[in-house]
């Protein structure tokens, strides 16, 4: 894998989310209480909804527009709700966040 | 030929690794042991304790100066090794060269200090050895204050120890709860609980800018630009591995010394041990570990085979009266389950996590005796499908056949406390039962058992249900969401009668079910306790809906509508061009007059928010809370200014209302008018309050609304002056603000109270009305500013609209 440094995790406040442009589109980190990180895509997949504007929650994220709930580490819709988000490889290590590189089309710089 | 040994490092490990060489084979090898500190092994965990009072130096002590002696050990103590030369096999200390045959490096760690301005001033101090632990005896001494860097393990006992010797300790902890890497947030919560109880002042997301002092540390300065007095700073915020020695030698080093499961280092004849190593990528900082490594090392300088191997971990602190345990993993995640247990009264909270009929991880709080047994469960992997419905409960309640997740509650004895508040036992709950109480209001006003608090409630309804078996219908009161089967008034009154002020006390106190709440819960608890605790509660942006974090509205393709502010209505042509230039600016693409009397500019990227806000902030112009749960606009009339009906000037009042109410959280939105006579050109009728002029004064009229519902406004009440109206109004507004639920407007919160309850505290009860304008005088103290205004010019809150990176742009390669 192609591990990319993207910045450090005390850049997401605890319990919300930031966005990176990638070459995939924007890809949401959402920082939960335990201070673990996860990356997905920025859009529900119900209308488009920004995942990171969201509240966070467990490992959950609850899309502003309509109130979709979304497991951060399957990327599954939760309860009667259909549909999933795609998720990312990242990696916290030394406070770094280090995102795959590989996984968000983006070729390696190094 | 005997061969020789040398040991740089006389600690924890290095101590093991001897007793075990010794025990096995004494004559194996001639020993030379370095130790940096002037002396030889002693139990550094117990430094705690020596630290605190409980222990002295010498109780401490593993191995004395005799037992090197008897066991012909040469001891090099208080000498630095500065070297190691692999080539040759010679180790160098300051006082000369030593050969070897067989090396072991256990040097341990370092403090890890950060570099902040002053951190090289006396008085910082670090806890790794005896002498920090001294120098710290004596610095208390002296009395004074004393700041903790670190609210991990050794900052919490170097604190409790501290506190212990009479010293007046701040802790400071970069997040948001203590030992966030051993603790959830509950168990945190109940932890900072415990030592606040015992007088130690913790702050958390606290992060520390400089160390200000002249010859030595005077206070502590937060990058939020609080200073904080201090005559001893201890920094307890990591250790890194010590590996300089290795590293000089061209010894592989990654985060440690890079070891096999043999102990040994990338050269055959050099061994490390202890927390100065790194193997398979595990650092380690814990001595049970440790002491695997030791016999592993041991066997492998006598040349048997033998392997390390990473096994689950467990933590305790070790501050008389703390009692917590934490082992294992204790993420949440899709396939993980989460048992809680949480008994307020008591502070003890209880988590397991379990994933595929395993336990994997277990968070425990205040009653700890069954730790061992669960990480016993952990360790092994044991199957526990078949006592899942009592796991939590511990050893005791195992091995029975039945899996009835009543049964724990049947089978307790009946002397067991039920209601901890009002110390009702089961007993006395059963025969209330029997004497013909059937459903909880009938328990309370028998027993009183969960009459205080009320967190026994589920309880005391298992008891009814194991008791009258079908007989017994739940109750079916709403709760505020699933993580909890209280309802919005309970959770109302709890936060108010036990005083609960931060999120984390409400999750825990009332028996919250999930880890952090969800999306329903977070921003109505959130909401409530910034209406009852304004000076204490500091509100959590993440807990709100994007439009109030973001203090903007959200529209269906994820841009913005940002809203200035229109006094009454009133506005200039320096305003007006402001904001027309500020949408040629940002390119907004539809400018709107809303219904509440202001200009509406839809379709902001979210990145430009702060931007646009900084260009309106200076022209005068503050953020209309267009977004928010509080109150949005004070619509008026013309009045007497201009309008030849007119009985009052409803404009200028309608101004002094937006300018006394701005900023204001409350339940749900909350929209004014003011009309200056009863034709009602500003339709004061149906809004949450409105003003209606009349000859004599003003007409109050509360409880109208025109969105999903339309209704008309009831007459609260006449006054004769201005002066009056406000204080009415403000009475009204903190009345709603205190007691409503969240997500209520007036009217609907009106239907439930009744207007008549509302009349009898605000018409009535003169004094009542006066404190109710003077708690929201004080709310408004703290929360009437423009948020605009703190957004754009907070670089760090700046930063947080924008993207954390762009991948998009290739670098030229
Ligand atoms: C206050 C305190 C409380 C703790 N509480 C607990 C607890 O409750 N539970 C737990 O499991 N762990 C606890 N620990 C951690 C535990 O003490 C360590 O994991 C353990 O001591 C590490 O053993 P070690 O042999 O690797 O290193 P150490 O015991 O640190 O020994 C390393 C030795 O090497 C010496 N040295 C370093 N460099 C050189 C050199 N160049 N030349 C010569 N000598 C050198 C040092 O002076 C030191 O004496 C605590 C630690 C502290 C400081
Ligand atoms: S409400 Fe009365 S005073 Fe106000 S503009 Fe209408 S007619 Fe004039
Ligand atoms: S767009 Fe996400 S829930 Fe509708």
């Amino acid at each position: 894998m192609n591990w990319i440094d993207i910045g450090h995790i005390s850049d997401i406040p605890l319990h919300g989310a930031r966005v990176v442009k990638t070459p995939v589109g924007c890809v949401a980190l959402f920082r939960t209480g335990e201070d673990e990180v996860f990356a997905a895509d920025d859009r529900c997949p119900h209308k488009g909804g920004p995942l990171s504007e969201g509240i966070v929650h467990g490992q959950s994220v609850t899309c502003p527009l309509h109130n979709w709930v979304f497991d951060l580490s399957t990327g599954q819709a939760h309860g009667a709700d259909e549909g999933r988000i795609g998720t990312y490889p990242v990696r916290v290590e030394g406070g770094r966040l280090l995102i795959d590189g590989g996984a968000i089309g983006k070729r390696s710089a190094a | 030929m005997t061969q020789k040994l040398v040991i740089i490092g006389a600690g924890m490990a290095s101590g093991r690794v001897i007793e075990h060489l010794l025990d096995a084979d004494p004559g194996a090898y001639d020993i030379t042991l370095f130790n940096a500190e002037p002396r030889g092994n002693y139990n550094r965990i117990m430094l705690s304790p020596v630290l605190s009072g409980e222990k002295t130096y010498e109780e401490i002590v593993t191995h004395g100066d005799d037992w090197y002696a008897e066991r012909g050990i040469t001891c090099r103590f208080g000498e630095h090794v500065v070297k190691i030369d692999p080539e040759m096999k010679v180790v160098e200390g300051e006082n000369g060269h030593v050969p070897y045959d067989k090396l072991v490096i256990a040097t341990g760690s370092a403090p890890f200090i950060i570099p902040v301005p002053g951190h090289d001033l006396p008085g910082v101090i670090s806890y790794r050895d005896l002498d920090d632990t001294n120098a710290m005896i004596e610095a208390a001494a002296k009395g004074g204050k004393a700041v903790v860097i670190g609210g991990g393990l050794l900052g919490l006992e170097a604190a409790a120890g501290l506190k212990e010797r009479g010293m007046d300790v701040t802790v400071l902890h970069l997040t948001g709860h203590l030992m966030e890497r051993q603790l959830d947030e509950a168990a945190g919560y109940l932890l900072r609980k415990d030592l606040e109880a015992r007088g130690i002042t913790v702050k958390t997301r606290a992060s520390t800018k400089a160390i200000l002092g002249e010859d030595r540390a005077q206070a502590v300065l937060l990058e939020n630009g609080e200073t904080l007095g201090a005559d001893l700073v201890v920094m307890a915020v990591g250790i890194r591995p010590e590996t300089r020695l290795a590293t000089d030698a061209h010894l592989d080093v990654a985060r440690g010394i890079e070891v096999s499961a043999q102990m040994q280092t990338s050269d055959p004849d050099v061994f490390a041990v202890g927390e100065c190593v790194e193997f398979n990528g595990h650092l380690f900082g814990l001595v049970a570990p440790l002491y695997d490594q030791a016999k592993v090392l041991a066997d492998s300088l006598l040349g048997k085979s033998n392997a390390f191997a990473v096994k689950e971990l467990a933590t305790k602190l070790k501050v008389t009266g703390c009692d917590l345990f934490s082992a294992g993993d204790f993420a949440e995640g899709e396939t993980r389950e989460d048992i809680v247990f949480r008994d307020p009264a008591r502070s003890i909270y209880k988590r397991l996590v379990i994933e595929d009929d395993r336990l994997i991880g277990a968070v425990m709080y205040g009653d700890t005796a069954d730790g061992s047994w669960f990480f016993g469960l952990i360790k092994d992997g044991t199957d526990i499908e078949e006592m899942r419905e009592t796991l939590i409960f511990g050893p005791a309640f195992q091995g029975g056949a039945s899996a009835d997740p009543l049964s724990a509650v049947a089978a307790l004895p009946p002397e067991a406390e039920i209601c901890g508040c009002n110390g009702v036992c089961k007993g006395q709950i059963t025969s209330a039962i029997e004497g013909g109480a059937t459903d909880l209001g009938a328990i309370r006003a028998t027993t009183k058992a969960s009459a205080s608090c009320g967190t026994c409630a589920g309880l005391v309804e298992q008891l009814l249900s194991v008791t009258l078996g079908e007989d017994y219908a739940a109750p079916q009161a709403q709760p505020v969401c699933g993580c909890t089967s209280h309802t919005h008034e309970d959770v109302r009154r709890l936060i108010k009668s036990r005083e609960l002020k931060s999120l984390a006390a409400v999750w825990q106190e009332l028996g919250w079910t999930t880890a952090n709440g969800c999306h329903i819960c977070r921003p109505a608890v959130n909401y409530y306790l910034l209406a009852d605790w304004p000076l204490e509660y500091r509100d959590d942006p993440q807990s709100r809906f994007v439009n109030e974090r973001k203090h903007a509205n959200i529209q269906k393709d994820g841009t913005f509508s940002v809203v200035p502010r229109m006094w009454g209505g009133i506005t200039t042509p320096d305003e007006l061009r402001a904001i027309a230039d500020a949408a040629d600016k940002y390119a907004v693409p539809t400018v709107k007059v809303t219904g509440g009397q202001r200009i509406d500019l839809l379709g902001v990227r979210g990145e430009d928010l702060p931007a646009i806000w900084s260009d309106l902030n200076r022209a005068g112009l503050v953020s209309g809370h267009a977004y928010s749960k509080g109150l949005r606009t004070v619509k008026t009339c013309v009045g007497t200014d201009h309008c030849r009906f007119g009985t009052q000037d409803s404009t200028g009042l309608g101004i002094k209302l937006e300018k006394h109410l701005w900023g204001s959280w409350t339940p749900h939105k909350l929209k004014l008018a003011v009309s200056g006579c009863p034709r009602n050109c500003a339709e004061a009728t149906c809004k949450d309050i409105g003003v209606v002029c009349v000859d004599s004064g003003y007409e109050i009229h509360v409880g109208g609304a025109a969105g999903m519902e339309i209704k008309g406004t009831e007459v609260l009440c006449k006054v004769a002056t201005e002066e009056e109206a406000v204080e009415v109004i403000s009475a009204m507004t903190q009345i709603y603000r205190e007691n409503a639920r969240y997500l209520d407007r007036i009217y609907k919160w009106l239907a439930r109270v009744g207007l008549d309850w509302v009349k009898a505290q605000i018409v009535d009860d003169l004094e009542n009305r006066r404190l109710l304008a003077e708690r929201f005088a004080l709310s408004q103290s703290i929360y009437r500013k423009d948020p605009w205004a703190e957004h754009a010019q907070n670089s760090a809150t700046r930063a947080q609209y924008a993207p954390l990176a762009n991948l998009t742009l290739e670098a030229a390669e």
